[in-house]
């Protein structure tokens, strides 16, 4: 059986399951369709949570990103799992006592004013379209490539499952479908990172693998992996891996960005909802950890490993020997995943100097400006690698059996679907509950409701995909910007509105609007307007960029004026009113939740 | 019966209760920000001594320590506010 029927063989198995599961748990009243009528164990719920949370950027994306640029994208391995910890801390336990259905019903509430649920609402809204992007851009990967088509055409096909997916069901049928698709994606993304961890350094744990000596002998003797790594590619002009070569400022704010994201995304604190005790909430948060850090411990391994692999397989005589010829590629198995990965448009390579051998190096480095010119060599001649199809690549770089390809294929899009489908649902609840609902047409009925909730998800699909067909960046970079905007609006008004009882309504609405206009303006000032490319006004690199912070780092200085603005504000405004002070009181105990409110 | 007397027994010891509660965030946070921020990123020079697999102690913190030292925290704060639950009288049913 030859490789393209295998991976639809995989992707059609997996998908037939999750619609299996989606038609069986179909939701049937609004409750159901938001929140699942709050009946999930907490492991259940974790595990569901993991799933909806690692989305293309973390299986698809976040490996590649680490792998070629090393230590300096540990950000994103502190940052994604970091936001956990304020999640369990700061968040989970009150608003599951609150006992609403969405994120801005809380801040709604809280700061008895509809004015500042709109204002969430429009954040919420904005950060998860943006994130969307980052879901569209990956699925275009990984649709591209198992069908074998250009990332176009991939994006475009995605796009129609993701939206006929989402629309099946609610949280409901997601919940369930998400156990279902953590358990795929978790198996894909491991099972050939232990087959490479076995070849490379013979630990069957690939987060050991990472720090353990290599099994190749050499005639030096055996060296830690990392230490190879860091010796070949400083050989080729790169960066060293495991050296900071970013300042800490930004490293600090792009983590702090993207834990404070993490607990302020719609679609995760959702999943908070739906536990049935306050206590449950507590675990939940841990139990999502658990099977997040799965993936995330073996990440940079993938990363580190792929790096050594595919710079051995451009220099198989060593980084001093002959670089791969032209032939070789074009005839050997070995190199065949080049070829397959030149029709999507995301691999090439180019003989530029006309030697019959591509050699793979940093051109821009001085350091190699002399030794390229001693040999002849007309700059790096693979001239195009897209992180974001590392990971996707990964096991057939490795010489890995056609069965774990495909099933990576299916791990890829597992991801992808997952992560857009309950951002869909976020979006579409914001609309059709908090906006339609909530401050158009209260009295709306609920087959309207669900109506216009459908509505919402076709329009915020429509333009993911076609802003999508130029993303501001790959998959996890823009998926980072996401993060940032909901750092900056959502995460201080939540924050504020548990453990101040001082803030107000006008020091809220203050706030988040400051935070969310601050920080969009300067992502647009960087990566153009409403990511338009060519539209910005500064390059997006610590030195050109307005105030020195890279645009995906912007979202932690958001949130700090946002919490300032709404301290300030609210100090010089009137105090809120005693029964507000005694919702936030009772909030803050678990005593009396009641297993839900009903609506 | 039994409800109404823990909630006025809440209500005495609420803000006990809620100052227990922020000691206990205040300290794990400090534990958060010190293996994330501090080893893996600031402090990274001062612990770079430390030789682990190739690498130093820094990176490892950077990349999968702070992870570890996380889900540690989380587990670590449920456990004890379900426990704090109990002593105030402020637990669900």
């Amino acid at each position: 059986m030859d490789q393209f029927t295998l991976n639809l063989l995989f992707v059609g198995a997996s998908f037939a399951l999750y619609i299996g599961i989606a038609v069986w748990a179909r939701a049937g009243s609004t409750s159901e369709f938001y929140a699942a009528g709050r009946g999930v164990h907490p492991v259940t719920n974790g595990m569901a949570t993991a799933a909806d949370w690692m989305s293309a950027a973390s299986f698809i994306s976040m490996a590649g990103l680490i792998a070629f640029t090393g230590y300096d994208n540990s950000s994103f391995l502190m940052g994604w799992t970091g936001g956990y910890v304020l999640l369990a801390l700061l968040l989970a336990p009150y608003l599951r006592k609150f006992g609403k259905f969405t994120v801005s019903e809380f801040i709604g509430d809280r700061f008895y004013s509809p004015t500042a649920r709109l204002v969430a609402v429009i954040c919420l809204i904005v950060a998860s379209t943006t994130y969307v992007i980052g879901q569209m851009t990956g699925v275009g990967v990984a649709f591209g490539r198992f069908l074998e088509i250009s990332n176009t055409s991939g994006l475009l096909i995605g796009a129609c499952v993701v939206f006929a997916y989402a629309v099946f069901g609610g949280m409901k049928g997601v919940t369930y479908t998400q156990v279902a698709q953590y358990v795929v994606l978790i198996t894909a993304y491991t099972i050939p990172a232990i087959f490479i961890s076995l070849q490379l350094t013979g630990t069957p744990i690939p987060a050991l693998g990472l720090f353990s000596e290599t099994t190749a002998t050499g005639g030096e003797g055996s060296v830690y992996l990392l230490q190879k790594l860091d010796q070949i590619v400083t050989d080729l002009g790169f960066a060293s891996y495991t050296e900071a070569h970013k300042d800490n400022l930004n490293m600090v704010l792009f983590t702090l960005s993207l834990m404070i994201g993490t607990a302020g995304l719609p679609h995760v604190i959702m999943r908070f909802f739906t536990v049935p005790k306050v206590s449950d909430a507590r675990w939940s948060a841990g139990w999502a950890l658990v099977f997040i850090a799965l993936l995330y411990l073996t990440a940079p391994a993938v990363g580190a490993m792929a790096r050594l692999n595919i710079t051995e397989l451009m220099w198989p005589n060593g980084t001093n020997g002959e670089a791969v010829s032209v032939e070789t590629i074009a005839n050997d198995e070995r190199y065949d995943w080049m070829e397959t990965w030149q029709k999507t448009g995301l691999l090439d390579w180019e003989d530029k100097n006309g030697d019959g051998k591509i050699q793979y190096y940093n051109d821009k480095s001085d350091a190699m400006a002399e030794k390229a010119a001693a040999n002849g060599w007309e700059g790096n001649e693979l001239t195009n690698f897209n992180r974001d199809i590392l990971v996707l690549a990964n096991p057939e770089i490795a010489n890995l059996p056609g069965w774990v390809i495909g099933l990576v294929a299916a791990g890829g899009l597992a991801a992808a679907l997952s992560t857009a489908a309950g951002l869909l649902l976020a979006i579409s609840s914001a609309v059709s509950h908090d906006l339609v609902k909530g401050a158009i047409n209260p009295s709306i009925s609920e087959k309207g409701e669900l109506l216009s909730a459908r509505i919402a998800m076709a329009v915020a699909i429509g333009v993911a995909t076609w802003l999508g067909l130029n993303p501001p960046g790959f998959a996890a970079q823009t998926v980072a910007l996401a993060f940032g905007l909901a750092a900056a609006s959502i995460f201080p008004a939540l924050m504020m509105g548990i453990f101040s009882k001082r803030v107000n309504n006008v020091g809220a609405v203050a706030g988040m609007l400051a935070g969310l206009v601050f920080t969009l303006i300067y992502i647009f000032l960087h990566k153009g307007w409403f990511f338009i490319a060519g539209t910005n006004s500064f390059p997006d690199t610590v030195d050109g960029s307005l105030f020195g912070i890279q645009s995906t780092a912007i979202g932690a200085v958001g949130a700090i004026i946002n919490f300032a603005v709404a301290y300030g504000v609210s100090m010089s405004t009137k105090d809120t009113p005693q029964e507000i002070k005694d919702l936030v009181e009772s909030v803050r105990v678990p005593a009396g939740a009641g297993a839900a409110v009903d609506h | 019966m039994a409800d109404q007397t823990q909630q006025t027994k809440a209500a005495e010891d609420g803000a006990g209760y809620w100052s227990a509660n922020i000691r206990i965030i205040t300290i794990s946070l400090i534990i958060w920000a010190l293996v994330s921020f501090g080893f893996g990123i600031l402090l990274r020079p001062m612990i770079s001594g430390i030789a682990v697999g190739g690498t130093d102690l820094g990176f490892w913190f950077a990349q999968q320590g702070s992870i570890i030292v996380f889900l540690a925290l989380i587990f670590f704060y449920a456990w004890r506010m379900n426990k704090l639950d109990r002593e105030y009288g402020v637990e669900e049913d």
